[in-house]
């Protein structure tokens, strides 16, 4: 497999900029000039994690045709076995020292531990469902949908419902994941203490070697021979059925693919954040998401992985500023980018040899609403 | 006629938009190497002969036979391309961000499944097919270029390039030459009949200098249905398709 400039030089700056982060909080002295302090840390973690969730999104959006407008669920999926794990880590250390039951659940009155709680106190279990449950969602879903034909905004609203319901869904108490404040207060993994300097510097070179090994396989997928089917599927449908391939199979395969790679995405967000709760299934957040695409270049990889950095670090910058500008200046930039980045930041790059072939469509809007009139 | 050299049998089809009969009790028959013209003005159901026959439309009544024992209005589009049907569509359809290559390369008889194109390479007897499609097609210079921006005529060639990829038993093409000019209808035309040397073909058309150059049998349909067949020069002088048709 022969890797082009672009490629090379994403893997050198994700891996790189991990690690040198990471080196530089934890080697130095807090009062030294190269000090990276420790909140600097658990921020680029978050957005290496965000990144993985564009990369899912750009992956079925870009490559596919699928509009989703619900991709944050799957990450926040992932986020939830994740923290079922660091929840079970917690034990008696908890405000009423229960060993077995969450305080949430003591708070609650119950008793016994829920059946689906259990095989969350190993992390072999855990990693396992963070990949499983959006995994089985996407494919039950992804099978049900594509096999009907649904194309267009009609899968697009089918993937908002999906998030939303699952949004109601947590907030209730007695689903048991800890209602409207989810699952925080996380102690321990793998006996490391999360809060700690040397954990969360783990936890984003952890999340760079994932964000590498996810951009490798999309990479891989594009590229072969399915990618190129994929794309056709994705520009003429029927004309693909014609030559024998069936679209559905093809979409089922990049769509569950895509869920687990944002469910995993989530697992590594939730310990660097330390909370996980249903507000992560809003779907603003899926929107947001499909905006990091559209900002980097859809249907480019690399894009995807910078409009995430981009973005979130604007928005780091902006809430911090003009907390309540924020949303206004997120869809200036959508215009903006609309308006004069047809390609997103990647197509300001555009002598470089494109890695996908570029959508007929121009615009993320155009291509959203070619998308969503079929 | 010995049922064995029929390839495609159409018995009674009839196939109803909103009360519209786009085919009225269509029985129509295709023997094995056969070319076939299929002629008739606008709303005749050429188009709706097609979708049927490739499983896009399935019919109210009557029975699609391939082959003589495959019911083909059971089966859906990937099923009935599988079985050797390829299909060419009036406005040139080809994969408009892949190379001339890659459109070939896709069209390429072959496993269809994930499975196999998530692993699959390029061997060199794929590479020595495509290389002579492309000479076919005259594209061998065209062959790094993306699709989208070939010529009009150069993205029906494609098409009819990746119909021959596809090795079917039956082309089904429609209008192949509308919007070329003169010279290139007249290599399509050669085309056709040097793919029907292998193969059986149906052609769907409206330029009759066209349908005359390709010299076979003639189909003329009117509302649904067949209302004259034969030679061109039997059905430009029957009295009922100069009434429909021809005299207009």
């Amino acid at each position: 497999m022969t890797l082009e400039r672009s490629t090379y030089l994403t893997l050198l700056l994700v891996l790189g900029g991990a690690l040198a982060l990471a080196v530089l909080n934890q080697a130095t002295d807090a009062g030294s000039a190269l000090h990276v302090p420790t909140y600097v840390i658990a921020l680029a973690g978050k957005y290496l994690c965000f990144a993985m969730l564009a990369l899912a999104v750009d992956l079925v959006w870009g490559f596919a045709g699928i509009l989703s407008l619900g991709h944050a669920a799957f990450f926040a999926l992932g986020g939830y076995a994740m923290g079922m794990y660091l929840m079970r880590q917690i034990g008696t250390r908890g405000v009423y020292g229960n060993a077995m039951l969450p305080d949430f659940m003591v708070f609650l009155g119950w008793h016994e531990l829920p059946w689906y709680w259990h095989g969350f106190e190993w992390f072999g279990f855990a990693l396992l469902m963070v990949v499983l449950v959006p995994g089985v969602l996407a494919l039950v879903f992804g099978y049900l949908a594509f096999r009907s034909r649904v194309t267009g905004v009609y899968l697009s609203i089918m993937t908002q419902a999906l998030t939303y319901a699952l949004l109601l869904a947590f907030f209730r108490n007695d689903m048991g994941f800890g209602g409207n404040n989810g699952l925080t207060d996380f102690k321990d993994i793998l006996g490391f203490n999360v809060q700690a300097d040397f954990t969360r510097s783990a936890l984003l070179v952890v999340s760079a070697l994932f964000l590498c090994g996810q951009f490798l396989l999309a990479r891989f997928v594009v590229q072969s021979r399915f990618g190129k089917v994929l794309i056709a599927v994705r520009d003429t449908e029927s004309r693909t059925r014609f030559l024998g391939y069936r679209p559905e199979s093809y979409k089922l395969v990049v769509w569950v693919l895509s869920a687990v790679m944002a469910g995993i995405g989530g697992a590594l967000y939730v310990p660097q954040v330390g909370i996980i709760n249903p507000s992560e299934f809003s779907p603003a957040n899926s929107i947001e998401a499909v905006i990091w695409v559209a900002v980097g270049g859809r249907g480019t990889l690399v894009g995807a992985i910078l409009g995430a950095v981009l973005v979130n670090f604007g928005k780091t910058w902006f809430t911090g500023a003009l907390p309540e500008l924020w949303l206004y200046a997120l869809g200036a930039l959508f215009i903006f980018v609309t308006l004069f980045l047809p390609r997103g930041v990647m197509g300001l790059f555009a002598r470089r040899r494109k890695l996908a072939p570029e959508p007929e469509v121009e615009t993320p809007a155009t291509a959203a609403a070619h998308e969503v009139t079929g | 006629m010995n049922v064995g050299d029929t390839l495609l049998y159409l018995d009674g089809v009839t196939v109803t938009f909103d009360g519209f009969r786009a085919l009225n009790a269509l029985s129509l028959y295709l023997e094995k190497g056969e070319m076939r013209a299929v002629i008739g003005p606008n709303g005749a159901g050429k188009t709706t002969m097609m979708d049927v026959i490739t499983g896009k439309t399935r019919p109210d009544t009557g029975r699609v036979v391939f082959d003589a024992h495959t019911d083909l209005t059971r089966m859906d589009e990937p099923a009935i391309a599988a079985l050797g049907i390829g299909r060419k569509f009036q406005k040139p359809t080809v994969f408009e961000p892949h190379t001339v290559w890659d459109n070939l390369l896709l069209a390429l008889a072959g496993d269809r499944r994930p499975t196999f194109s998530l692993w699959a390479r390029e061997t060199p007897a794929e590479r020595e097919r495509i290389e002579e499609i492309l000479v076919t097609t005259r594209l061998t210079e065209a062959r790094q270029r993306r699709a989208g921006d070939l010529s009009h005529g150069q993205k029906q060639w494609l098409e009819i390039g990746m119909l021959l990829a596809q090795e079917p038993q039956l082309l089904l093409v429609d209008e192949p030459v509308a919007g070329m000019t003169d010279a290139e209808t007249e290599q399509t035309a050669e085309l056709l009949r040097e793919i029907n040397r292998t193969r059986s073909v149906v052609v769907v058309e409206h330029d009759m200098a066209f349908v005359r150059a390709l010299d076979v049998k003639v189909t003329v349909l009117h509302e649904g249905a067949v209302l004259s067949e034969g030679s061109i020069d039997h059905v430009s002088e029957d009295p009922r398709v100069i009434e429909v048709y021809l005299g207009r």
